[in-house]
C-alpha cells in the first residue's frame, strides 16, 4: 500500500509566540503561589529573628495542616467546576462527631465523623450531579444542614465533648515527631496520594475534563456523574477528617468552630493557582496558597503590635491580585 | 454498490410541529467519501444527529455492517463504530493532545497509575501517522484550530471508527491545514473507512468526495456521485430552483416597485477583512434602498451585517453612516448612528426570554423613551401599541412573556425592537426563518414599506426567491469575498446561482 | 457553556403536555410559594404562640428583620444581574468600625463615612466584575475575606459602645409607632421596587441579567451599569450596618454581618428572583427575609433547637431552588 506523503503539519503552525507565552503563563498559574510563599519566608526570615525557627515553623505547620486537609477535597470539587460552600461546617460536624465517639474508643471516634460526613457529601453530589441543582445552592443548604446537625448532637452548643487525654486518638492529634505534629505527616501524606490520583490516574484526568469541558468530557465518554459524586464525597470526607482531627488536638469538640472557614479555604486554592472556573489547578499549589496565607498570618503575628486583623486584609488583597491576573491571563489565552 | 457499510432507511424525524426529516434514506459504501449538503433547515444536522445516536428515528433505521443498528445514545454509536467530528472540536482545550486524544484509554500501570511516557509516546505516534509533528504535551488550545481538528479527528478514528461524520472540517483552517485533512481522509477511505462530509464549500466537495446527497426541507432531493453532477445544478438543487424555471410573478409579498434615491449611499462598508472569514468586502446601501446579500451558508454574510452593526471584531475595513466613520466594534456607537441589526441567532442574541414583550421592544430605544432616567410609560406604551398594531404581533397582551411567543411573533417583536429606536438602516438576517407563511407575508410587506419609508435595508435570506424579489440589487458572496453584483435585469434566481456557482471564492476558504 | 446542539433550528420542540403541569406548578411555587409559607406559618403561630398577635412581638419581629431586609434588597438587584455579592456583610463590619470613628464630628458625618466604605467596597466589587472580568463569587470573595479585616484595622479590633444620642434614636426611636429601623427598611423597599420597574437603570439591569449578548447588541452601556449595581448592594449593606450599630448600641466590627450573605442569598432565592439573572422580585424578596425570621422566631419561641430552625433553612433553600430549576423554564 503506497503511502502517500502528505505536507506535515507541526508546532510551528501554531500562531507565532504562542508556545513561549502559553508556557510563561502556565508557568505562572501552576507556581506563582509557591514562588511568593518562598519569598514571604526570605524576607520573613530576614526580618524577623523569631520567624525561621523550628518552633515557629512546626507551628505554622500544624496550624495550616487542618485547613490543608480539607482545602485537598476543595480542590477536587473546584477543578471539576463545582464549590463546597459546606465545609465549614462538615469540619466542625466532624470535630463534634469525633469528640462524641470517643466514647466508643478511638477507632469509632474516626470512623464515625468519617462516615457520616462522607454521607453529607454523598447527598450533596447527588443533588448535583443527578438532580442537577446548583453547586452554590446545594452545598450552602449543606452548610446550614450540617451545622444544624452539629447543634442537635451537642444539644444547641451547650454541651462540648471532651476527649480524654489517654485516648489514642488525643495522642495522635497532639503528638509530635522531629518537631512536627503527627496531623501534619498525615497532611502530607494525604496530599501526595492527592497529587498522584489527580495527575496520575483515569479519575484525575475525568476531573480536570469534566473542568474543562462538561460537554465534551460527556460525548468522550468520561462517567460525568460517577465522578462528581465521587470529588463531593471526598470533600466531605476530607473536612470530617481534618475536623476530627483538630478535635483530637484541642482535645474537645467544639462546635463554633469552622464559621467562614469555607471561604478561608476556597481563597487558599484559588490563590494556589486553581481557576475557579474549572478546568486547571494543582495540589501543589494549594499547599502554597495554604502556606501562603499561614505565613502571612504568622508574620503579621510577629510584627507585634499590629492587630491580627491585618492579615485578613492582606489575604483579601492577595486573592484580588490573584484572581485578577488570573483573568487577564485566562483572556488573553482565549483571545486568538 | 457492494454491500453498504451504513444504510440509512426512510428515517423520518419530527419534532412538535415540524417534519424534520421525511423519508430520508442514505447508503454508504465501505470507504466512501459522502457528501451531504443543504442549507439551513434542509435536516443535515438531525440526520447526523440521527447517524450518532444523538436522536432516536420516529420511523425508519440504520443498519450497519448489515446489522440493525438501534443507538441508545451518542456513547452508543461510537462503540459500534460512529464517530463524529464536529465544528466545536468536542476537546478538552485546557487538556494536553496526549490527553485529549487518550481520555478514557489511557495506558496504565499497577494500581491505576498512568504511564505517562507511554501515553506522551502512542499520543506521538497516532499523530505522527497523520503527519503531524506536535509537542503531545501541550495544552490543546495553545495550538491553531485546525491541529485541534485534526487531533479530534485522530481520536475518533484511533477508536475503531467505521464510519466517521465530518461536521464543517475546513471552516476554520489554513489551505495547507486543509491539504492535510484531505489526505487524512484519503487515508481513512483507503483503510475501508466511510466518510460522511458535511459542507458548503463546492470547490472541496468536487476534491474529496466520491458520492452526494443533497437535502432541502427534510427531503432527499439529490443523490448520486458528484461527478455526474457539475456546480451550477448543484447549487440549483441545495437552493431549491429548478435552474430553468424562472418565475414571472413572484409567491413572495414583494411589490419589487421601490425607488431607491439615487443620491449618496446613507451606509457605506469597505474592504471589510476579519481572518478566516471575511477577506475586503464592500458594501453600500442607499436611503430607500434594499440591498440583497446572497451566497451559501458560510459565505460571510451574516458576518458582514454584523461587521456594519459593530457586532463584529474587524481586523481591517470601515463602515461610514451618513459620512461618519463609525468607532470599529462598538454596537452602542452604530446604533447611535442609526444601525439596527436584526440577529439571525434570535434565541440567543436577540429575545430576553425572561422579559415580556414590551420590554423586549421598549430595549433599545430607552434612552428616547425615558426622561432622567426615569421611563416614561406612557412613551413606552404608545410605541408598543403602535408596533404591535403595525406588525401585528400576536400576543395576549403587551405583559405577555416573550418566550410564550411564536417564533415569528416572536421577530416581529425584534422588529419593533429596532424599528423603535428609528434607525436610518435596518440590517435583517433572515428576517422570515422559522415563522409561518402568513407572518412572513407581512414582514415582506413590511419590509417593502420601510424601504419606501426612505429607510436602507440590508436583507439577507436563504429564500433566493424572497431575496431576488425583495431586493433591488444583490451582491453576492462566496467564501468571504464579493464575487458579483445583480441588479435589474440580471437580478433572478438563476443569475444568483450562476454567480455563486462560478464565482471564485478568497483564499481564506 | 458549550452548546453542541443545532442552534439555528428552525422550529424549537415544546415541552410534552403531560409536564405542562408539573411545570405550572413549580412555577407558581417559585412566585408565591413564599407568600404561600408566610401565610401558613402566621396562621400556625397564631394557634400556638401565645401573645403572636401582639404588637410588642410584632415590633421585635421586624426590627429584628429590618437589616436583613436592606441587605437582602441590595442582593437581589446584584443576583438579578446573573451575580452575587459576598461582601455584604463585611461592608456592614466597615459601617460599624467607621461610626465611633466620625461621631465626634456629629451623627451626619458619621453616617455617611459608614455610606461611603459601602460605596468605596462596592466600587471595588464592581470594577473587578464589570471592568476586568473578573466572576462575581471570587471578586465578591475577595472584599469579604479583605473587607472584614480592614473594618477590624481601623476599628482597633475592639467593641466599641456608641453613645451618641442621636444615633441611638435612629434606632429606638419611633415614628408614628413604626420604629425608625422598620420604615427605613419600608422606604428602601419601595424606592428599590420604584428603580426596577420605572427608571432605565433598573429595566437594563434585568436585561442584563436575562441576556448579556443581546443586551450589549442592543446597545446597552452593560459595564456601567454593573458598576453601579455592586455599588448599590455596598450602599445598602452599609445602611444595614449603621441601623444595626444603633439598635444594639455598639460597635462591634468581629461579629456584625456575620453569616449575613448567607441570609440575604436564601432570602432572595425563597422570594422567586432566580440566581440566573433576568428577574428582580423585590417584593418576594422581602417575604423571603421574613420567612426566614418567622421561622427562627417560631422554634426559638417553643424552645426548640435553633439546630432544627438551620435544617429547616436548609430544606427550603432546597426546595426554592428546585422549583426555580423545574418550573418550565431551562
Amino acid at each position: 500500500m503506497t503511502e502517500q506523503t502528505m505536507p506535515a503539519v507541526t508546532a510551528a503552525d501554531a500562531p507565532a509566540g504562542a508556545s513561549g507565552r502559553e508556557r510563561a503563563f502556565g508557568l505562572i498559574q501552576r507556581h506563582g503561589a509557591a514562588a511568593v510563599l518562598v519569598l514571604l519566608v526570605a524576607i520573613g526570615s530576614f526580618a524577623f529573628e523569631r520567624f525561621p525557627t523550628g518552633d515557629n515553623f512546626g507551628n505554622i505547620a500544624i496550624t495550616s495542616s487542618f485547613l490543608a486537609t480539607v482545602a485537598l477535597g476543595m480542590t477536587f470539587v473546584i477543578i471539576t467546576g463545582g464549590i463546597d460552600l459546606s465545609v465549614g461546617s462538615v469540619f466542625a460536624l466532624g470535630g463534634v462527631l469525633a469528640a462524641y465517639g470517643v466514647r466508643w474508643g478511638s477507632l469509632a471516634a474516626l470512623l464515625l465523623p468519617l462516615a457520616v460526613c462522607g454521607a453529607f457529601g454523598l447527598a450533596q453530589g447527588l443533588l448535583i450531579a443527578r438532580v442537577r441543582l446548583a453547586p452554590f445552592i446545594v452545598t450552602l443548604a449543606g452548610l446550614l444542614a450540617a451545622r444544624g446537625l452539629l447543634l442537635s448532637i451537642s444539644h444547641e452548643g451547650a454541651k462540648t465533648y471532651l476527649i480524654p487525654h489517654g485516648a489514642l486518638l488525643a495522642r495522635v492529634g497532639q503528638g509530635s515527631v522531629f518537631g512536627l505534629g503527627y496531623p501534619v505527616y498525615l497532611t502530607v501524606a494525604l496530599f501526595v496520594v492527592g497529587a498522584v490520583v489527580l495527575q496520575r490516574t483515569r479519575f484525575g484526568q475525568c476531573v480536570y475534563a469534566i473542568g474543562g469541558s462538561e460537554d465534551a468530557a460527556e460525548l468522550m465518554g468520561v462517567p460525568v456523574t460517577r465522578t462528581k459524586v465521587l470529588v463531593y464525597v471526598l470533600s466531605g470526607l476530607l473536612a470530617g477528617l481534618a475536623g476530627a482531627l483538630n478535635a483530637a488536638r484541642l482535645s474537645s469538640g467544639v462546635t463554633i468552630l469552622g464559621t467562614g472557614m469555607e471561604l478561608d479555604v476556597i481563597a487558599a486554592v484559588v490563590i494556589g493557582g486553581t481557576l475557579l472556573t474549572g478546568g486547571a489547578g494543582s495540589v501543589s499549589g494549594t499547599i502554597a496558597g495554604v502556606l501562603l496565607l499561614g505565613v502571612i498570618q504568622n508574620l503579621i503575628n510577629q510584627i507585634g503590635d499590629l492587630s491580627s486583623s491585618y492579615q485578613q486584609v492582606v489575604s483579601g488583597a492577595f486573592l484580588a491580585a490573584v484572581v485578577v491576573v488570573q483573568t487577564y491571563l485566562s483572556r488573553v489565552q482565549r483571545l486568538r | 454498490m457492494a454491500d453498504p457499510l451504513l444504510q440509512v432507511s426512510g428515517i423520518v424525524k419530527r419534532f412538535t410541529g415540524v417534519l424534520a426529516l421525511d423519508r430520508v434514506s442514505v447508503d454508504l459504501a465501505p470507504g466512501e467519501v459522502h457528501a451531504l449538503v443543504g442549507e439551513n433547515g434542509a435536516g443535515k444536522s438531525t440526520l447526523i444527529k440521527v447517524i450518532t445516536g444523538v436522536h432516536r428515528p420516529d420511523e425508519g433505521g440504520l443498519r450497519l455492517a448489515g446489522r440493525p443498528a438501534d443507538f441508545a445514545g451518542p456513547l452508543d454509536a461510537q462503540r459500534a463504530g460512529i464517530q463524529a467530528v464536529h465544528q466545536e472540536i468536542g476537546l478538552v482545550p485546557a487538556l494536553s493532545v496526549a490527553r485529549n486524544l487518550l481520555l478514557g484509554r489511557e495506558p496504565r500501570r499497577r494500581l491505576g497509575i498512568l504511564d505517562l511516557p507511554r501515553m506522551h509516546r502512542e499520543a506521538s505516534r497516532i499523530l505522527g501517522s497523520y503527519g503531524i509533528d506536535v509537542d503531545v504535551r501541550r495544552p490543546l488550545r495553545s495550538l491553531g484550530v485546525g491541529v485541534q481538528q485534526m487531533v479530534a479527528l485522530a481520536r475518533a478514528v484511533s477508536v475503531d471508527a467505521r464510519v466517521v461524520v465530518m461536521d464543517e472540517p475546513t471552516s476554520s483552517l489554513e489551505p495547507r491545514e486543509v491539504e492535510t485533512l484531505f489526505g487524512v481522509v484519503r487515508r481513512l477511505r483507503d483503510q475501508g473507512i466511510s466518510v460522511i462530509y458535511v459542507s458548503h464549500r463546492l470547490d472541496e466537495l468536487y476534491r474529496i468526495c466520491d458520492g452526494v446527497t443533497v437535502l432541502r426541507d427534510g427531503r432527499v432531493v439529490h443523490q448520486g456521485p458528484l461527478a455526474e453532477l457539475d456546480r451550477l445544478r448543484l447549487v440549483a438543487l441545495m437552493l431549491g430552483r429548478p435552474v430553468s424555471d424562472v418565475r414571472a410573478e413572484g409567491v413572495t409579498k414583494f411589490s419589487g416597485t421601490h425607488d431607491p434615491a439615487r443620491d449618496t449611499p446613507i451606509v457605506e462598508a469597505s474592504g471589510l477583512t476579519r481572518r478566516h472569514v471575511l477577506d475586503n468586502v464592500s458594501v453600500a446601501i442607499r436611503p430607500g434602498e434594499v440591498v440583497g446579500l446572497g451566497g451559501l451558508l458560510g459565505a460571510g454574510r451574516t458576518e458582514t451585517a454584523k461587521a456594519i452593526a459593530g457586532a463584529l471584531p474587524l481586523d481591517g475595513g470601515r463602515v461610514t453612516v451618513a459620512g461618519t466613520t463609525l468607532r470599529r466594534g462598538s454596537a452602542a456607537a452604530a446604533i447611535r448612528a442609526g444601525v439596527a441589526l436584526l440577529p439571525e441567532d434570535r434565541k440567543s442574541e436577540g429575545i430576553i426570554a425572561t422579559l415580556s414583550v414590551r420590554e423586549n421592544i421598549a430595549l433599545a430605544a430607552l434612552p428616547r423613551l425615558s426622561r432622567g432616567g426615569v421611563v416614561s410609560e406612557a412613551r413606552i406604551d404608545r410605541i408598543v401599541e403602535t408596533f404591535m398594531r403595525r406588525l401585528r404581533i400576536k400576543a395576549a397582551g403587551p405583559h405577555q412573556r416573550v418566550a410564550e411567543l411564536s417564533g415569528g411573533n416572536q421577530q416581529k417583536v425584534l422588529l419593533a425592537r429596532w424599528l423603535a429606536t428609528e434607525p436610518k438602516i435596518l440590517l435583517l438576517d433572515e428576517p422570515t426563518r422559522g415563522i409561518d407563511v402568513g407572518a412572513k407575508a407581512e414582514v415582506q410587506a413590511l419590509i417593502d414599506e420601510l424601504a419606501e419609508d426612505g429607510l436602507g435595508v440590508l436583507l439577507i435570506s436563504a429564500d433566493l426567491e424572497e431575496l431576488v424579489e425583495g431586493s433591488d440589487r444583490v451582491v453576492v458572496l462566496k467564501d468571504g469575498t464579493v464575487v458579483g453584483e445583480l441588479s435589474g435585469g440580471d437580478l433572478t434566481e438563476e443569475g444568483v446561482m450562476t454567480t455563486i456557482a462560478a464565482g471564485t471564492g478568497g483564499e481564506t476558504g | 457553556m458549550t452548546d453542541m446542539a443545532d442552534r439555528t433550528g428552525t422550529a424549537e420542540p415544546a415541552a410534552p403536555a403531560s409536564r405542562l403541569d408539573r411545570g405550572r406548578i413549580l412555577a407558581w411555587l417559585q412566585d408565591y410559594g413564599v407568600y404561600a409559607a408566610i401565610a401558613a406559618l402566621i396562621v400556625i403561630n397564631i394557634a400556638i404562640t401565645p401573645r403572636f398577635l401582639s404588637v410588642e412581638n410584632l415590633r421585635t419581629q421586624l426590627v429584628q428583620v429590618a437589616p436583613v431586609v436592606i441587605v437582602s434588597l441590595g442582593m437581589a438587584l446584584v443576583i438579578g444581574t446573573e451575580g452575587v455579592d459576598l461582601s455584604v456583610g463585611s461592608v456592614m463590619a466597615l459601617a460599624t468600625a467607621l461610626i465611633p470613628l466620625y461621631l465626634g464630628y456629629g451623627v451626619v458625618p458619621a453616617v455617611l463615612a459608614a455610606l461611603l466604605g459601602g460605596v468605596a467596597v462596592g466600587l471595588v466589587n464592581g470594577s473587578l466584575v464589570a471592568f476586568v472580568g473578573v466572576q462575581p463569587i471570587v471578586a465578591t470573595l475577595a472584599l469579604f475575606v479583605g473587607g472584614r479585616g480592614i473594618a477590624l484595622v481601623v476599628a482597633g479590633g475592639q467593641l466599641k459602645d456608641v453613645y451618641d444620642p442621636d444615633l441611638l434614636n435612629l434606632g429606638s426611636s419611633s415614628l408614628i409607632g413604626i420604629p425608625l429601623p422598620v420604615l427605613v427598611a419600608a422606604v428602601l423597599t419601595v424606592v428599590v421596587m420604584a428603580v426596577v420597574r420605572r427608571t432605565t437603570f433598573g429595566r437594563r439591569l434585568v436585561a442584563i441579567g436575562g441576556n448579556r449578548t443581546a443586551s450589549e447588541l442592543s446597545g446597552l452601556p452593560v459595564r456601567r451599569i454593573l458598576l453601579l449595581v455592586y455599588v448599590v448592594s455596598g450602599l445598602l449593606a452599609a445602611t444595614a450596618g449603621v441601623l444595626a450599630t444603633a439598635r444594639l448600641q455598639a460597635s462591634d466590627p468581629s461579629s456584625l454581618g456575620l453569616l449575613m450573605e448567607l441570609s440575604a442569598i436564601t432570602a432572595v432565592v425563597v422570594g422567586g428572583t432566580p440566581l440566573t439573572g433576568g428577574r428582580v422580585r423585590v417584593l418576594g424578596t422581602v417575604a423571603g427575609a421574613l420567612l426566614i425570621q418567622l421561622v427562627r422566631a417560631t422554634l426559638i419561641k417553643h424552645d426548640l433547637a435553633d439546630s432544627l430552625a438551620q435544617m429547616v433553612q436548609a430544606v427550603i433553600i432546597l426546595a426554592a431552588v428546585y422549583a426555580a430549576r423545574g418550573a418550565g423554564r431551562r
